[in-house]
């Protein structure tokens, strides 16, 4: 037993020949996150503590889906989730429609810890930010060049989609993929254990590229995006509808708690359940240990336990 | 080919000093909307349709927490959720911080089936219903004078209890309100309005689903989402069952309450009745909670650990029964 954690950069459709200048600064990100998760591992901070302090370098990193370098709306806002967990205690809080707050799983914290409720959005959720002095800046400081690029492209699909000789389908495609593979960069979330066997979870996004205005996703949805309990710590990526529908990672701990799994079967189990190409997770159980499991073409992902073991990875193998 | 089996709710935790006559009137409301539901499934209306409709039955009568008299926020507003789930695909939509939308039940199923997404909340769900044409109305519609009322004796009582994660031992016994020792979600029992409103339904070929509405927590910060509109929390559909909860919003999303029971009946094999009670029973800890659920082989469950839930349920066989306690 000892401490263990791990973290995400999203899952998704990662083209195996996605360009050096798009793969690089995300590796980084991701070793520079990890480090920052063990120090404070190493120095004895609480899991909790642990978790949000890597989302906040996660949202801070404009190359990714969370934060700085949230996707965009349909009208160009954004419109941030995030969640977090405590596995001892079950807390939890919770915060989606966010807009100008600098750290939304910041915010979820405060939530946790400061009110009675577990889930704050919108102008709700805004107005609290403002009453506990979290840090908010214009809308325009979250938004990237990449993005706004994203969201034409995805526009531009929308309306070559529609300018195809075929009738509009009868049911609409729930969350379709969005042809340029890069786009499919969603959410950061962490996972982390102290050799005590606190667990905690935390995860965040801008949610996916083109989504309707007021859409919420998986992410602060407790049991689907975000779960933590005495047995283990999961944080998921990947289309928020298949990880709602199989509130994948309140599963994990299910499948463990009820069927006896270990946490490595346990989450191959559930991601297995997943239709392929939809979702992936990190995890990390009470005994240390940890696990990353997708079914998508890659996983931007990290991790390192107590024992001097560390990877990081986008596709199946370890580029390190 | 199976039978049929549909159960309702308007709320756990029930005021042991409940007026005789508003017992009734619950009684008579629930009657009422097993009776729609039970019409409908004879006439082969398939389970997805049914837990709409009498969702619906539900939020349009002013009675229960949901639609017209729904709590109200601190401010005074009314701000609604739902959400529904359909067992045989687990397709779902739900939908949070609506104010104008005649029946949120309906709002979610059109997100469910309408649109590409399965949750939509405040503005963006009140364009989505504006564009799907649905039944629009002021936001005073939804206000009744109970819950004017209702409101003002929260705020009186919160400013006693600020924080109902301490037990009320010792403050001051001068309002009625502080009478009763028992207290829900941070308020006293006779002040603390049954959150949600639900309906789950197998029909004839096994098919489970499930539906959640609420105007929520009484004098809740605006922007709080609870339990109702949360897949997995507050409303759950599977090849196996259909379920919908209602308690203490946070007791719910904590222990993922309506997932809990499928995922027994899954993983540990339960039987729909064993599944419930165990799942009550060991998942709720602190929390006061409880839930409706039917399985794919026609039975019908509902177990709660509060003081009474407002419930009916009914089989095709022609059992049916109402009760608070």
């Amino acid at each position: 037993m000892g401490w263990a954690i791990a973290v995400h950069g999203g899952a998704g459709d990662i083209p195996l020949s996605l360009p050096p200048e798009k793969r690089l600064p995300r590796e980084a990100g991701l070793r520079r996150c990890l480090d920052v998760g063990i120090a404070a591992l190493k120095a004895h901070n609480h899991p909790l503590d642990v978790v949000e302090l890597v989302v906040r370098e996660l949202e801070n990193n404009p190359h990714f889906n969370a934060g700085k370098g949230s996707v965009l709306t349909t009208s160009g806002t954004v419109e941030m989730e995030a969640c977090i967990m405590d596995g001892k205690t079950m807390k939890c809080g919770a915060v989606s429609g966010v807009s100008t707050v600098v750290n939304a799983i910041s915010l979820a914290r405060l939530v946790m810890d400061k009110t009675p409720h577990i889930f704050l959005a919108f102008d709700g959720a805004e107005a609290f930010a403002r009453e506990q002095g979290l840090e908010t800046v214009e809308m325009s400081h979250f938004i990237t060049p990449e993005n706004i690029e994203r969201l034409k492209q995805a526009q531009e699909a929308d309306r070559v989609q529609l300018d195809y000789t075929q009738p509009i389908p009868k049911e609409v495609p729930k969350e379709a993929a969005v042809a340029d593979g890069d786009s499919q960069i969603g959410t950061v979330g962490c996972v982390a254990v102290d050799s005590e066997g606190s667990l905690a979870t935390a995860t965040s996004t801008g949610g996916i590229v083109n989504k309707m205005v007021g859409r919420i996703g998986d992410t602060p949805i407790i049991g689907a995006g975000t779960y933590a309990n005495h047995l283990c710590a999961i944080s998921a990526t990947g289309r928020g509808e298949a990880i709602i529908r199989g509130t994948i990672a309140r599963d994990v701990a299910a499948v463990m708690e009820f069927k006896g799994l270990s946490l490595k079967e346990a989450a191959a189990y559930v991601i297995d359940q997943v239709p392929r190409g939809n979702a992936g997770l990190i995890a990390v159980s009470s005994t240390g240990e940890v696990t990353m499991p997708f079914n998508t073409t890659g996983m931007f992902r990290a991790c390192a336990t107590e024992d001097g073991y560390s990877e990081i990875a986008i596709w199946d193998s370890p580029t390190k | 080919m199976g039978a049929w089996a549909i159960a309702v709710h308007g709320g756990a935790g029930v005021d042991p000093n409940l007026p005789k006559e508003r017992q009734e009137e619950a009684k008579r409301l629930l009657t009422r909307c097993l009776d729609i539901g039970i019409s409908a499934l004879r006439s082969n209306l398939s389970a997805i349709d049914v837990v709409e409709l009498v969702v619906r039955e539900l939020e349009t009568d002013p009675l229960f927490n949901s639609g017209r008299g729904s709590a109200l926020t601190e401010n005074g507003k009314v701000e609604m959720e739902a959400s529904i789930m359909d067992g045989p695909k687990r397709r779902c939509g739900a939908v949070s911080g609506l104010t104008t939308v005649k029946n949120p039940v309906s709002l979610a199923r059109l997100v469910m089936e309408k649109s590409p997404h399965s949750y939509l909340a405040f503005s963006g769900a009140e364009e989505f219903a504006k564009k799907q044409g649905v039944e629009m109305v002021d936001n005073e519609y939804f206000i009744t004078e109970d819950n004017v009322g209702m409101l003002k004796l929260a705020k009186e009582a919160n400013s006693i209890l600020f924080d109902y994660r301490i037990p009320a031992v010792g403050t001051c016994g001068a309002s009625a309100a502080m009478d009763s020792p028992l207290q829900m979600n941070g308020l006293p029992i006779s002040v603390y309005a049954p959150e949600t409103v639900g309906c789950v339904v197998v029909d004839k070929q096994g098919r489970c689903a499930a539906a959640t509405s609420t105007g929520g927590l009484m004098n809740k910060m605006s922007g709080r989402i609870g339990d109702s509109p949360l897949i997995g929390s507050g409303t759950y559909a599977s090849e196996l069952c259909g379920v919908s909860c209602t308690g203490e919003g946070e007791a719910i999303i904590r222990s993922t309450l309506a997932r809990e029971v499928s995922a027994v009946m899954e993983y540990k094999r339960l039987k729909l009745h064993e599944a419930v009670d165990y799942v009550i029973k060991n998942k709720l800890d602190e929390g006061k909670a409880g839930l409706i659920a039917v399985s794919k082989d026609g039975e019908v469950a509902c177990g709660f650990n509060t003081t009474g839930m407002f419930r009916g349920c009914a089989t095709e066989d022609g059992f049916m029964e109402v009760g608070v306690w």
